[in-house]
């Protein structure tokens, strides 16, 4: 089953998502970071298998970009999952730092900070 | 003190991100940098081609057994609890272009890394930056830690725009990445401390 046909490798994951190829919200980013609510909230449908690992890998803060490396699937994959998971309130999302063009001093001064203790 | 950091600090405590692309040509030292300066082997994803914005026709021409995925790599460096800094290494070949419009959303900036014996094949990623007001700047990869060429020349050959930053680094070594970074970041204090949101690069569009 390791033929090198990459078809099966693409369709698979998307089994996980009932089929569907685009999420329907779309503030997912890169590093739009993801945490599990806890406690988890009770009754509404069971989680499927690939939503409890998902859950079980932010129970920490954990960006979307990461998550798709730990779990090895499709940032596309995973965030369809994600809106899943925030439809039903298991957990709760926060957005990257926006970035205008003038990012503000404070959070460039700390970066470069934190790059001369690298 | 803008007043604004303490009540950001959501119910989930998860830390601010922010992120900077490295760009340039195929084999141009891109996946090393990251890797160089994060703290965590670069990590990687494989994009699936069709879910990533492609209408059928895009396809046309392109290999299918090549077009399946596009693997997009990254790293991170912890600058504090409440802020962690990514690095994406661009993918590429220029294919995957449709892909860059996404990654450049809320990047502070980015670092177009050059290989001076093909200089090319980063003219396309220095045009991409340039065209969307993107600041960046320009790391010169010397393979075998060789820089034939001054950065003045190399801003030359380049026809980079008036103060572009050229720098000669090492992308196998994380003090040389750092000081690429700590040169974009100067940059982008520069510009935010003057107020007036001006990337280096050619006047807006009229
Ligand atoms: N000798 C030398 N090899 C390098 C240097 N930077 C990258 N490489 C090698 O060049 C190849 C391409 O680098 P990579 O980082 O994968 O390029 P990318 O396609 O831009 O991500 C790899 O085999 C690297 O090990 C360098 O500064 N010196
Ligand atoms: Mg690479």
């Amino acid at each position: 089953m390791s033929g090198g046909d990459t078809a099966g490798r693409l369709v698979r994951p998307f089994t996980l998502t009932g089929g569907r190829t685009k999420p329907d919200r779309t503030d997912f980013t890169l590093i739009t970071s993801v945490t599990a609510v806890d406690p988890q909230p009770d009754g509404g449908p069971r989680p499927q298998p690939e939503h409890l690992r998902i859950l079980r890998l932010c129970e920490r803060p954990v960006v979307v970009a990461e998550l798709a490396t730990l779990l090895d699937l499709p940032v596309s994959v995973i965030t369809i999952m994600l809106c899943d998971l925030l439809r039903v309130g298991r957990i709760t999302v926060r957005p990257p730092r926006p970035v205008s063009r003038t990012p503000d001093l404070e959070l460039l001064q700390k970066v470069r900070d934190g790059l001369d203790r690298l | 003190m803008t007043g604004s950091d303490s009540a950001a600090r959501g119910a989930a405590a998860a830390p601010d991100a922010v992120k900077i692309l490295i760009a340039g040509g195929f084999g141009v030292g891109k996946t090393t940098m990251v890797g160089s300066v994060s703290e965590i082997a670069p990590l990687r994803t494989e994009e699936p081609l069709t879910m990533a914005g492609l209408g059928v026709d895009d396809l046309d021409g392109i290999e299918r057994k090549q077009a399946t995925t596009v693997a997009l790599d990254f790293g991170r460096i912890t600058i504090g609890d409440d802020l962690v800094l990514y690095l994406f290494g661009t993918p590429g070949q220029q294919r995957f272009w449709f892909m860059w419009n996404d990654l450049a959303i809320g990047a502070l900036g980015a670092v177009v890394l050059v290989d001076v014996r093909r200089p090319e094949s980063s003219f396309a990623a220095i045009d991409f930056f340039e065209r969307r007001g993107i600041p960046f700047v320009i790391g010169v990869n010397g393979f075998h830690g060789e820089h034939p060429y001054s950065p003045e020349e190399i801003r030359d050959a380049l026809a980079l725009p008036e103060g572009t930053q050229v720098l000669l680094c090492d992308a196998r070594e994380r003090g040389s990445c750092r000081e690429v970074l700590v040169a974009l970041i100067d940059q982008l204090i520069a510009t935010s401390a003057r107020g007036d949101g001006a990337a280096v690069g050619p006047a807006a569009a009229s």
